[in-house]
């Protein structure tokens, strides 16, 4: 039986083609090329090498512009072989910042509105060490130590089963091979669903457009890490992917002035980290959470 | 013959074993230059004609900065530094060492410490851990070999709190 009434179907059908059309005319007439690609542009797990080499030299020209420096804009993938594990010795931490700065200068984080710091320092009452509900990150004393504290630098732990990528409703963030949690900023939406899911408040978000001037930016970059972002992104520490993908110790741990901070490979038998873990009693954060983090804390002695 | 055939030998072996030890001991601690004050070294410029004092003195002329918190009661300066060659220091078995290896006459009684240093678990790293140059620091980077207990120090300031405007808009 043919029957040439307009069915139900293709009404719904012809209604939404024009809609998609009436909506993107406007969209695309009113846009100029570079928004365009920008807003077409694909999930980085997605791009070919050749799209990555348009994205990155696109962006090499872009932050030349902004900021009246060359960029070198690395897409290093993970170096077969390694899992990368953070050891930090809680009796030896003083608490005195210079890792928090450290961080922000060399991931090019937004310096003042918003203020965006990637390490957090908690101090504790010595002797509660799980009270974390009770710590303070604004202490401010003359000097550090203090007798009656420690202090528990805490910083994106790296989970290997991370609760952030779970929650993400568009992929864009995700466990690197090399066990590293990264974000595409230019796929994240802002929704902040990872930063609400995760249990080390290891993740920021900017709230406005990144203050950075151009005397302070650090032109050695990844595209998964430091690079600067815009607003509206999550962002949040990569064990400094752009160095240690190169063999490079983490701006952190090469700040620290009392050596508190330990970085090596959990897959090489002689690295550092694997001495701690195998000689010295060490500990996670919340390990009831399942998150199994990579980001061990010890006692001397 | 065959006795000759054995000292040569064992001769060869010796050299080799002594120089691929000493290869191996500078590669396995690349340290970056010891802390010295400017100009201080070496210190046979003034020491050499001078006349040595072993008592136990505050010092008044010269190196009036350095006041000893180390187990003071039972130590004084040349039983780390040599009396005769001021430009080394000195091992309990009177072995003398570089500056640049000092860690080796702090390992003597910090052993447990030293261990530790040498896995790269005690003090701090620099650099490249694979495929570059990896520093390390001595000893007495961080710990002044005078007075060696870790000084306070004063804390970068806190991040702004939420409600700061230098944090909003």
């Amino acid at each position: 039986m043919a029957d040439k009434r307009y069915t139900r179907r293709q009404f719904i059908r012809n209604l939404s083609l024009a809609a998609a059309a009436g909506v993107s005319l406007p969209l695309f007439s009113s846009c100029t090329k570079e928004e365009k690609e920008d807003f077409l542009q694909k999930h980085f797990k997605e791009m070919t090498t050749e799209e990555k080499k348009n994205v990155i030299a696109k962006l090499e020209a872009r932050y030349l512009q902004k900021y009246g420096k060359k960029f070198q804009i690395s897409t290093q993938e993970a170096v077969s072989g390694t899992l990368w594990g953070y050891g930090l010795d809680l009796s030896r931490c003083i608490g005195c910042r210079r890792c928090v700065y450290a961080c922000a200068k060399e991931n090019n984080n937004s310096r003042r509105h918003p203020q965006l710091h990637w390490i957090r320092v908690l101090r504790l009452k010595k002797g509660s060490l799980i009270d974390l509900e009770n710590s303070e990150h604004y202490y401010n004393p003359p000097v550090v130590p203090e007798k009656e504290y420690l202090y528990l630098p805490v910083q994106c732990q790296q989970c290997e089963n991370p609760a952030c990528i779970k929650v993400c409703p568009v992929h864009a963030t995700w466990k690197e091979p090399d066990g590293l949690v990264v974000v595409d900023y230019n796929w994240c939406i802002g929704c902040r669903y990872c930063i609400a899911a995760c249990p080390y408040k290891g993740r920021v978000f900017n709230w406005a457009d990144p203050t950075l001037s151009p005397d302070e930016v650090n032109t050695s970059v990844h595209y998964l890490g430091n690079r600067p972002r815009m607003k509206s992104s999550v962002e949040k520490c990569t064990y400094c992917v752009q160095r240690v993908r190169t063999g490079r110790y983490p701006a952190c741990v090469e700040a620290c002035p009392t050596g508190t901070r330990k970085f090596g490979n959990l897959l090489d038998p002689n690295s550092e980290i694997r001495y701690i873990i195998e000689r010295k009693r060490v500990f996670r954060l919340k390990e009831d959470l399942n998150t199994e983090p990579k980001f061990y804390y010890f006692f001397e002695a | 013959m065959n006795r000759i055939a054995c000292w040569v030998g064992s001769l060869f072996l010796l050299v080799v074993f002594s120089v691929t030890s000493a290869m191996a001991a500078a590669e396995e601690f690349p340290v970056s230059p010891p802390p010295m004050t400017e100009g201080m070294f070496p210190c046979s410029n003034c020491h050499a004609g001078m006349e040595v004092n072993r008592k136990k003195r505050v010092l008044k002329d010269e190196h009036v900065d350095i006041v000893l918190h180390h187990a003071e009661s039972m130590r004084w300066c040349l039983d780390c530094h040599d009396a005769k060659d001021r430009d080394k220091l000195r091992l309990f078995n009177g072995e003398l060492v570089k500056f640049t290896e000092s860690y080796r006459l702090c390992g003597e009684c910090h052993g447990n410490v030293f261990r530790d240093w040498k896995a790269g678990l005690h003090g701090k790293r620099t650099g490249y851990f694979s495929g570059g140059k990896r520093t390390y620091l001595l000893c007495a980077h961080c710990h002044d070999p005078h007075d060696p207990k870790f000084k306070p120090l004063k804390p970068e300031p806190p991040p702004y709190p939420p409600t700061d405007n230098r944090n909003g808009r």
